[in-house]
């Protein structure tokens, strides 16, 4: 009772806090918008159309796959397996094509995709399994029966389907990036899936108290077994379109996403904890991100600076986070 | 201490009987080790020295990432910035020794090593302090120590005292016994045991066990998470060093050890709840789950059936270990 | 006798500690003498458990003053409350589950010899040092944390409900230990619900009462009248009367509920009782007595062990809290935190059961959401201007969006466990008014309530629960707050209390300790 007069900065200082605490979206929108405009200071007449097309292009798959980390983080898990699985689908699909066509090989691919989300679903929500552990785990399953497909098809090859390239990293004039026709349709589903569907605020509930979901009469393991499916699909459909982006096919294509795709959720705002976050957040996440590394590398910064800068800009955001929501 | 000695006196087979219950996963996983090493041996009659040097190398720096991962695991944490740690001090143990006297390099691995314990105490204090997760703080710190390592030396380069790499190469005594199974067991044993028996090894069990008890119990919990995260800072580096000494050079690309230890540490009966568990399960998951590996390439099964057999592994220990607890928590 | 403040062992002084708005603590006292047991009593929500984290060191007060033997100190933590001479034994074991009973003992620096001396005078001569604690049976870790204790040689000892979950030849013999610390140079202060208890070894008796200290008792015979007394002070008068109930409301026909014979693996013995539609029926328990697990087995969070249950008539078992809501019946617990997600809004809170259900996980029907959450925001008057995050709201706001969640919904019947704990009594009136009002519209209410003097303002009857058995149904009309206290302790006016159910309301069942009662 002492300290009532602390900080004559108060208001301001409150006011920001509340800001950040209640639409973390706004000041994260800010921090892109002073990236971008570094970007231009540092390198003037950078920022262009072709420039935004370039890192929409680049940040869309990993939106994809932070939108799996979001999904998943709001019920205090985590999907460390959309690597393994988007790899998968994007070789599975490059290795079918030739022989069943364009259709079938994606549906197959998908399938793939969903009976890994099952699995991990009902080993999350059944066995309770850490979701650490079990995605984990899945990661190196489907990783290893990758790479024995992979033998089996050494000699038929693998091409990367033309139009998953025309998706991924084709542009229309030049400027607006084709995946986006995939993103945006699948963003909108999961912002309003999340707002305004009871699946999505069971999410939300399961991560912020699951006893309080328990005694509302929620059954978690129905709603983890769904997310877990819905996850591997997002994965399935970013690991399409980072083989058509990088016109390859590799059983560890999306490897070095997951770890990144973890950091957009948890800059956008997304609790690890559970309960708080949403997939807004996210996908500046994901921009942000994006366009640290485009403007790194334009400055000629080596690879180093980007990866330690990723580390601070993580810790920094969720240590603000933690300060403002006051918990842990 | 009289009634301890007493206690302990009082019944020998008691106490080996107690002993063997707390640590019936250990003994279990080293008597399927044995199994596995007869079988391996039944199915390739010439699997003998050469391959089990060649076993003890290859699992060197994932059996100390594991010892690693175990510490901070016990006191309730977790470490995803291993991996990355090891590269860093890696690759600052190569280019130091590059070129160097053996007399230097004594010095360089002692510099490491005290590198390592500051990597360690800085991601303690970074998630003491922020209170953010311990998950996301190390996830974090994970690309920070990569990006040193990726300083330090920008492609796979430098060299290594040639005692270092004698200190693991080839046997000692008998034949059988690799030198760098020996360095592995000498230098867990000569950490881990004292440690363990410390205040400060009770402590870090106890604020993984049960933190409020441990706050009760007067342990100061912060300070102890600290030092588990600077323990297994000094083990990353250990598995760093043993990295460099193997390959001669450093690379700064961190390898899967991360995520690999955590495998490692489940398997190897170390409770991700924290509290519960060793280092030695860990190290003996370790050497299986490459054994299982040799022992497929010696069946001609596709290698790659490894990997999802580690999987499997992974999450059918996992699933039967929750559904005993369970069962245990409904009855 | 005078007592100079110097001659006191430990001396506490006008300790206040707040959480927020709630006040915990106002201003507490305690004075305790060399060699004497002192008792800490008061009702539920009188402070004590506040009380002893603060004299242990393990909550800072935000006023008073502690000393012992004359040194002014305050402790930060329980490792210096112990270097300062208090000890604690909590009211749940405190050991390191994963680590053996000599690695504890190290860890909080104890002195084996005198601890394995100690357990021999507790009966536990023959408790293996190297077993590990998980392994062990509650009253055994108990009776560790008491030996423990003792052998730290603190200079006040500190045992809070420590005979709680022990079997009755053990209490007797921690009872006896204790007496045999009276008269030394060393005090005691023992927390207990169990009055006979208090009446075997205590000398003196601090009572506590909304977080103050309202009277010390020399503990004679009969002193137990007194204590009550002051535990419950002026409490009848703060509140006005319930406007009268229809005392023929209670309907007649198929009760809602039928409990025959409910038992717990723990501590619920043989329950039975019948809630009838439009009638709210009280439930007094002491605490420990059953009733949380009475409760946990009607919403559907656990099964029962023994007994039947039958809703409007039928046989009816749960297997989660799905099937109980199924079947009308809704639960209010008292711990906020368990029913609400806190970092969500008001809104989500109120909508989550309707979201449960499989069907219930396509698109929301914002517009009919809102009517309904609307009509529960109207029907508990919820102050909503800190909408967006529940656990900004006040306590008393907090607990009617639980309420809230369900009245939305429609109610048959309601379990309210402690719905009042901890909040204003502006709210708590309304809360028991809209009790009223869901059985005058023909809802059935389970009430159980801490507060006894809430009883006859909310209920039509009540039924009093003590060592997991059914002891009194007292009708609304004569439960004031003396009977309602005395039947919780089993105390029958004029009749001393029969030596057998003392002792089974002692005995811990499922606990089979060397030499116990099966």
């Amino acid at each position: 009772m002492t300290a009532v007069s602390r900080g004559r900065s108060g208001v301001s200082a409150a006011d920001l806090r509340r800001l950040f605490r209640d639409r973390p979206i706004i000041p994260l929108v800010a921090l892109l918008a002073g990236l971008v405009v570094l970007s231009e200071i540092a390198r003037p007449g950078i920022v262009s159309p072709e420039w935004a097309g370039v890192i929409l292009r680049t940040a869309v798959p990993l939106a994809i796959l932070a939108g799996c980390q979001t999904l998943t983080m709001l019920t205090a898990g985590i999907d460390l397996s959309v690597g393994a699985v988007a790899s998968m689908t994007g070789f599975l699909v490059a290795t079918l094509v030739g022989n069943v066509g364009l259709g079938p090989a994606i549906a197959i691919a998908l399938a793939a995709a969903a009976l890994a989300g099952v699995v991990t679903g009902v080993g999350v929500g059944i066995f309770r399994v850490h979701p650490l552990i079990m995605t984990l785990g899945m990661s190196l399953v489907v990783l290893g029966l990758a790479n024995v497909w992979q033998l089996q098809m050494v000699q038929t090859g693998a091409g990367v389907p033309a139009e998953f390239r025309t998706l991924g990293s084709g542009t229309q004039v030049g400027v607006v990036p084709n995946s986006l026709l995939v993103f945006v349709p699948l963003a909108i589903l999961i912002l309003v899936g999340l707002r305004r569907t009871g699946f999505g605020r069971l999410l939300y509930a399961l991560g912020d108290n699951p006893v309080a979901a328990r005694l509302a009469g929620a059954r978690g393991w129905q709603v983890l077994i769904v997310l877990y499916v819905i996850s591997a699909l997002l994965a399935a459909v970013a690991g399409f379109l980072i083989s058509g982006l990088t016109n390859t096919a590799s059983v560890t294509l999306a490897d070095s996403y997951v770890l990144p795709s973890v950091a957009a959720a948890v800059i956008g705002g997304t609790s690890i904890l559970g309960g708080r976050g949403g997939y807004g957040g996210t996908i500046v996440g994901a921009l942000i991100l994006t366009v640290v590394t485009s403007l790194l590398s334009s400055l000629g910064y080596p690879e180093a600076v980007r990866q330690i800068l990723f580390g601070a800009i993580i810790v920094l955001v969720a240590a603000a986070y933690t300060r403002v929501t006051g918990e842990g | 201490m009289t009634a301890a000695a007493a206690a302990r006196r009082s019944s020998a087979g008691d106490f080996i009987a107690g002993w063997a219950q707390r640590n019936a996963w250990t003994l279990s996983l080293i008597g399927f080790f044995v199994l596995l090493l007869l079988f391996t041996r039944m199915i390739q009659p010439s699997y003998g020295v050469t391959g089990v040097q060649g076993l003890a190398i290859s699992v060197l720096p994932l059996a100390l990432a594991a010892v690693a991962q175990a510490i901070v695991v016990i006191s309730g944490g977790i470490d995803l910035s291993i991996g990355s740690m090891m590269a860093l001090t890696s690759v600052v143990s190569a280019t130091l020794m590059k070129d160097q006297s053996g007399e230097f390099g004594v010095i360089v691995v002692l510099a490491v090593l005290g590198l390592g314990l500051v990597l360690g105490a800085v991601n303690g204090a970074l998630v003491v302090l922020t209170r953010v997760p311990d998950i996301v703080v190390t996830l974090a710190m994970s690309f920070v120590w990569a990006g040193c390592a990726l300083l330090v030396l920008r492609t796979p380069g430098g060299g290594s005292a040639d005692w270092l790499r004698e200190l693991i190469l080839g046997s000692i005594g008998n034949e059988w016994i690799p030198r760098a199974a020996v360095a592995l067991v000498v230098v867990v044993a000569v950490i881990w045991l004292p440690l363990r028996r410390s205040v400060l090894g009770l402590s870090l069990y106890a604020i993984g066990s049960d933190r409020l008890a441990a706050f009760r119990s007067g342990i100061p919990v912060g300070r102890t998470k600290i030092a588990a995260y600077t323990i297994t800072g000094l083990f990353s580096a250990l598995a760093g060093l043993s990295l460099t000494a193997s390959t001669g050079i450093g690379t700064p690309v961190p390898g899967p050890y991360t995520l690999q230890s955590v495998a490692a540490v489940v398997l190897g009966g170390v409770s991700l709840a924290g509290g519960r568990g060793g280092v030695f399960g860990p190290l003996v998951a370790v050497v299986i789950l490459q054994l299982i590996r040799t022992d497929m390439t010696f069946l001609k099964v596709n290698t790659n059936f490894a990997t999802v057999a580690q999987g499997i592994i992974l999450v059918g220990v996992v699933m039967v270990g929750s559904l005993i607890q369970i069962r245990r928590s409904r009855s | 006798m005078t007592v100079t403040a110097t001659d006191l062992l430990l001396e506490a002084t006008g300790v206040s500690k707040t959480y927020g708005a709630v006040v915990a603590l106002r201003s507490a006292s305690l004075a305790v003498r060399p060699g004497e047991v002192h008792a800490l009593m008061g009702a539920n929500g009188a402070g004590k458990s506040t009380f002893v984290k603060i004299l242990t060191g393990a909550v800072h007060p935000d006023g008073g003053t502690i000393a012992v033997r004359g040194r002014q100190r305050i402790a930060h933590s329980p490792a210096e409350a112990r270097r300062g001479g208090v000890v604690s034994v909590y009211q749940e074991p405190s050991l390191i589950p994963d680590l053996d009973i000599r690695s504890n003992l190290r860890l909080t620096e104890t002195p084996v010899d005198r601890f394995t001396a100690w357990l021999r005078e507790l009966d536990h001569a023959d408790l293996d040092l190297s077993s590990q604690a998980r392994r062990l049976p509650l009253a055994t870790l108990r009776i560790i944390d008491l030996a423990r204790a003792l052998a730290i040689e603190p200079d006040v000892l500190l045992l809070d409900e420590m005979t709680a979950a022990l079997p009755a030849n053990l209490t007797e013999r921690v009872l006896e230990v204790i007496a045999g610390i009276r008269g030394g140079d060393r005090s005691v202060i023992f927390i207990s619900h169990r009055l006979i208890e208090i009446a075997a070894v205590c000398d003196r008796a601090t009572v506590l009462r909304e977080g103050e200290t309202v009277g010390v008792v020399d503990v004679t015979a009969g002193s137990e009248e007194r204590i009550v007394e002051l535990m419950l002070g002026q409490a009848a008068h703060d509140l006005p009367a319930r406007a009268d109930v229809s005392a023929g409301s209670r309907a007649a026909g198929t009760p809602r509920i039928s409990a025959r014979g409910l038992a717990s693996e723990s501590r619920l013995r043989d329950v039975s009782f019948d809630l009838y539609p439009g009638e709210v029926l009280g439930v007094v328990a002491l605490e420990g007595q059953g009733q949380d697990e009475l409760f946990d087995i009607l919403a559907g969070s656990r099964r029962p062990r023994g007994g039947e249950l039958l809703v409007d008539g039928t046989p009816t078992s749960f297997h989660h809290p799905a099937d109980a809501i199924r079947a009308g019946l809704v639960y209010v617990p008292a711990d906020r935190a368990e029913a609400l997600l806190m970092q969500r809004s008001v809104r989500e809170n109120i909508a989550l059961p309707f979201s449960a259900r499989l069907r219930g996980w396509g698109p929301i029907n914002l517009g009919e959401e809102r009517r309904r959450v609307d009509r529960g925001i109207t029907t508990l008057q919820i102050d909503t201007r800190a909408a967006g995050e529940v656990r900004r709201l006040s306590g008393g706001n907090q607990q009617k969006v639980t309420i809230a969640r369900w009245v939305a919904g429609g109610v048959r019947t309601m379990l309210c466990f402690d719905p009042t704990r901890g909040i204003d009594i502006g709210t708590k009136q309304q809360i028991y008014l809209l009790l009223r009002e869901l059985a005058a519209a023909g809802s059935a209410v389970l009430l159980y309530t801490s507060e006894l003097k809430e009883i006859q303002q909310a209920c039509d009857r009540a039924i009093v629960i003590f060592g997991g058995r059914v002891v009194a149904e007292i009708d609304a009309a004569v439960a004031d707050e003396p009977t309602l206290l005395r039947a919780a302790y089993d105390l029958r006016p004029g009749a001393p209390m029969p030596e057998t159910v003392a002792a089974e309301a002692l005995t811990e069942a499922g606990d089979p300790s060397p030499g116990s009662p099966a």
